[in-house]
């Protein structure tokens, strides 16, 4: 019998106990937290209701720190950590393959990605105790010794090249690129990576950024599942033993999102079925305090769905577009303010205009009264919603660790959603967003001639 | 639990008192396989004017009340059903239950409605299939893999169908088809239920009753060849599809007692299919997309297993650089000829039965998939436990039972190839409207 077979069975046993449903208390969701002595810091909720853990550990290493000439180094880096791991004692390397045949034979897995700020490893296992350890220490081999094997780095890279060449030929991703560029000028949230910066890239570098930012003083882990608070602390400090401690001098700063200076528009000729249109400027950072008055005022504008104003005078009035939305990207640094629309090109100039009107009006205006009571019905009664699966969750609770936010935050996010005034969102909406100086993307906009 | 009204309406429920949400969903029997040329993407059409009222309800009040609920809304369409859903606090479940009755039963909408909304269905074709390359690619080759089911067609609709559409081909489908005997009410989340089936009894007990109208069978003939085609677009990378035609698993072979050959070969097939790609490093991307020799950007399988209508073992990758289309087709059929010759290791074979017995736990997480596949259970006319007795199917296939679907299935009469051919954008063409589409 092997060792998959096993598994096998005592997972199908295991499935009995899956019934045994304990509920969640909802007076509060009850947020331990608590640094390890190698200083790690830890965030845990406790979920007794399934077998399974769910566990997120976020680095201050994301893109936003990648050099000018190797953009893409902290996305290709976390990609490249699944790619095998180095022996380490009698346990032998693993290449790749060997490495996810292991994830697959115990259920579970482990991977690795990388945005603007943080880079980011997720672990999902069943907490059967002959199941987690082992799931728990390929995890911490991985985390601690990934093996960036050259040749599998040379073929990731024609395949990124050759998917980046691809992306070129579709109208959404020749958009995204120039409104990125054109918002965020020189700083990182705009840089993409290209042929030239990823073969700039060698695995080197990758063990560099690896060795300097992946310590555990620099971790902060979020975990939901069927773990006690011991077994949570146990885990946390098995993932981390391979990790040295490091130093943990503080980073260099990273410097602020500029705001432009003039409108811009840009339209770029494309052949495609529908004009895209993305229209925006540099948001804000997630410490704003306009935080709550801009995400209930976007809500009313092009957040909710079916409800909001673009969506009623774009979709539902005029039958311009499919999707039409505006959304903020709250980061570090003031991540994008942005309204997207796709439509059959001969209409672009009129949904370019209507979306801008209803912009211009709202910043000006804000919301009525009534808007406002309908969004703050939605946002506080739909706030379980939120927050009503382990998955769910574990974003949520990431989010407090990342930004650091108080312990009750998720308490307090409705009483700080009702506080939220109409002059707050009109106020919050004409500090933070300039109608008269954002930039205008279209590609596809060329005119039928007949 | 299963209860069925005295007018035919089939309510589920599942309670899962982890959280005080509850999801409500509403589905229907009916997908773009019961319509008819002509009126392509009717079905799909529909699914947007439910949103658009009822006698006591204006144009845009279901989605501002479902909103002022708390609650998140949307519907989806695809072959074999329609769903309509509403995630909200258990507390509103109700109100949700009275209005999803009311356009079940009630839906009606002025004319001009639609003349807007039809003109958002057509963006949303252009979006997800017109400027979506590979999208084109799978629409064509439905066309050509299927000649007499109607599978053959998108579901959402072609172009000139959506542009000769009328609001009497929608209502008229709404009439034939939305009838509480073709339709399911299901309701997971924090509720009891009785309390549900009373409220379901309420609500939803009044709607009329009615025949769902005779389904024709419109079988598939037989394919005696292989068919070929290609697609133009513009595109940097090639990319090819081959599609085998292989028997559904139907209701009898989710109990090892009852089960035909078929339905054992449709479980031996979706196991072969998770050998070849049902991990990182399986035997497709390992032999195609690994090494210096490597053929392909990327590789897939993936097969059918059940619907309404006939399904298909898709193989699919894109060329790397250098390579063609044909090489990757050939590398493909290669891997499964492979297996038809060597057989698989048992620890292939424990390792994808696992990962299914994993992902069955893993799935209980989630309110509102649980609900998503209680209803979709229902539509294809399985149990309501059909997930856990699949899982417990597909551990029974043996390493043997693989190795002679390999050997059976993958010859060339049944198969259709479709490839890519990628064209360099030109920006100084016009944009591609169908003139009949362009309105001024």
């Amino acid at each position: 019998m092997t060792a998959s077979t096993q598994f096998l069975i005592r997972l199908a046993a295991g499935m009995l106990m899956v019934a045994v449903c304990a509920q969640l208390s909802w007076a509060g969701i009850p947020i331990q937290h608590w640094t390890q002595p190698s200083g790690v810091k830890v965030y845990l909720v406790q979920s007794p209701g399934i077998p399974m853990v769910d566990v997120q550990i976020d680095f201050d290493a994301g893109g936003r720190r990648d050099p000018r000439e190797q953009i893409g180094l902290a996305s290709v880096t976390a990609s490249m950590a699944s790619r095998g791991v180095m022996a380490d004692g009698a346990a032998p390397a693993l290449d790749e393959n060997s490495l996810s045949e292991a994830w697959a034979d115990l259920g579970a897995s482990f991977g690795a990605s990388a945005g603007s700020d943080r880079m980011s490893f997720s672990l999902r296992s069943l907490t059967y105790p002959d199941l987690l350890p082992k799931a728990v220490q390929l995890a911490a081999r991985q985390l601690g010794r990934p093996g960036f094997p050259a040749d599998v780095w040379r073929r990731e890279r024609e395949r990124m090249v050759a998917g980046l060449r691809e992306s070129g030929t579709r109208p959404a991703t020749v958009a995204a690129r120039a409104f990125a560029a054109a918002v965020f000028g020189q700083h990182p949230y705009g840089f993409e990576a290209t042929e030239a910066t990823l073969a700039r890239i060698e695995v080197a570098d990758m063990q560099r950024l690896y060795t300097s930012l992946i310590t555990p003083c620099r971790a902060k882990v979020s975990i939901v599942g069927a773990l006690s608070r011991a077994q949570a602390d146990e885990l946390v400090a098995s993932l981390f033993a391979g990790l040295a401690a490091g130093a943990c001098i503080p980073l260099a700063a990273v410097a602020e999102v500029e705001p432009l200076a003039a409108a811009r528009e840009i339209r770029i000729p494309f052949e495609s079925a529908q004009a895209h249109v993305l229209i925006g400027q540099p948001g804000i950072r997630r410490n704003d305090p306009d935080f709550f008055a801009i995400t209930v005022g976007n809500y009313i504008l092009g957040g909710g769905g079916f409800v909001s104003r673009l969506s009623e005078e774009v979709r539902q009035k005029r039958g311009l577009s499919y999707s039409v939305y505006s959304f903020f990207s709250p980061g570090l640094h003031a991540g994008a303010f942005t309204v997207g629309l796709q439509t059959r090109p001969d209409q672009a100039t009129q949904a370019v205009a209507v979306s801008r009107e209803v912009l211009e009006r709202f910043v000006l205006g804000g919301p009525t009264a009534a808007e406002l009571e309908s969004a703050k019905a939605n946002l506080v009664g739909g706030f379980a919603l939120q927050i009503d699966s382990n998955r769910k969750l574990l974003g949520s609770v990431a989010n407090i660790a990342w930004n650091n936010l108080a312990l009750d935050y998720l308490d307090s996010w409705t009483q700080q959603v009702q506080k939220v005034s109409v002059d707050d969102i009109r106020n919050a909406f004409a500090r933070r967003l300039q109608p008269q100086s954002m930039v205008t993307v279209v590609v596809g906009a060329v005119a039928p001639a007949n | 639990m299963q209860f069925t009204l005295a007018n035919g309406l089939t309510v589920i429920v599942k309670p899962d008192r982890r959280a005080p949400t509850a999801v409500h969903m509403l589905w229907v029997r009916v997908g773009s396989v019961d319509e008819v040329d002509g009126t392509s993407g009717v079905a799909h059409v529909l699914e947007h004017m439910m949103f658009k009222g009822t006698p006591t309800l204006r144009v845009g009040e279901f989605s501002r009340k479902v909103a002022a609920l708390g609650g998140r809304e949307n519907a989806f369409t695809s072959r074999d059903f329609t769903g309509y859903y509403q995630q909200i606090p258990a507390g509103q479940l109700e109100e949700v239950m009275r209005l999803e009755a009311d356009r079940f039963a009630n839906n009606q909408w002025e004319d001009a409605e639609f003349t807007k909304e039809i003109e958002v269905v057509k963006e949303e074709r252009r979006l997800r299939t017109e400027d979506n390359p590979r999208a084109q690619l799978y629409e064509a080759m439905n066309a050509a893999v299927f000649m007499a089911s109607p599978y053959r067609r998108p579901v959402v609709g072609w172009m000139s169908d959506l542009d000769a559409m009328t609001p009497a081909d929608v209502r008229e489908f709404y009439r034939r088809w939305y009838l509480p005997s073709n339709a399911a009410v299901v309701v997971a989340g924090d509720v009891d239920p009785a309390q549900v089936l009373a409220l379901a009894q309420k609500y939803y007990g009044s709607a009329r009753a009615g025949s769902v109208p005779l389904r024709k069978p419109r079988l598939e003939p037989a394919q005696s060849g292989t068919r070929r085609l290609e697609v133009k677009a513009p595109a940097e990378q090639a990319y090819v599809a081959l599609a085998f035609k292989v028997p559904n698993l139907g209701s009898t072979g989710l109990d090892a007692g009852t089960a035909t050959a078929s339905d054992e070969d449709a479980l031996a097939l979706t196991v072969l299919a998770a050998v070849l790609d049902g991990y990182a490093g399986a035997r497709l991307d390992r032999a195609l997309t690994q090494g210096d020799a490597r053929v392909a950007d990327s590789a897939g399988a993936f097969s059918g297993l059940w619907g309404r209508g006939p399904q298909l073992f898709t193989l699919d990758g894109v060329p790397a650089k250098g390579r063609t289309a044909q090489q990757v087709e050939s590398a493909l059929r290669e891997q499964v000829v492979r297996i038809a010759r060597e057989g698989v290791s048992e620890a292939e074979l424990n390792r994808v039965k696992t990962q299914w017995v994993a992902s069955e736990v893993y799935k209980l997480d989630s309110v509102f998939n649980q609900a998503r596949s209680l209803g979709s259970y229902w539509a294809l006319g399985l149990p309501r436990d059909a997930g856990e007795r699949l899982v417990a199917r597909l551990r029974s296939v043996s390493a043997q039972r693989v190795q002679e679907v390999a050997a059976r299935y993958f010859g060339d009469d049944q198969l259709t190839v479709a490839t890519l051919l990628p064209q360099a954008p030109d920006p100084t063409r016009k944009p591609r409207i169908s003139p009949a589409g362009a309105r001024h």
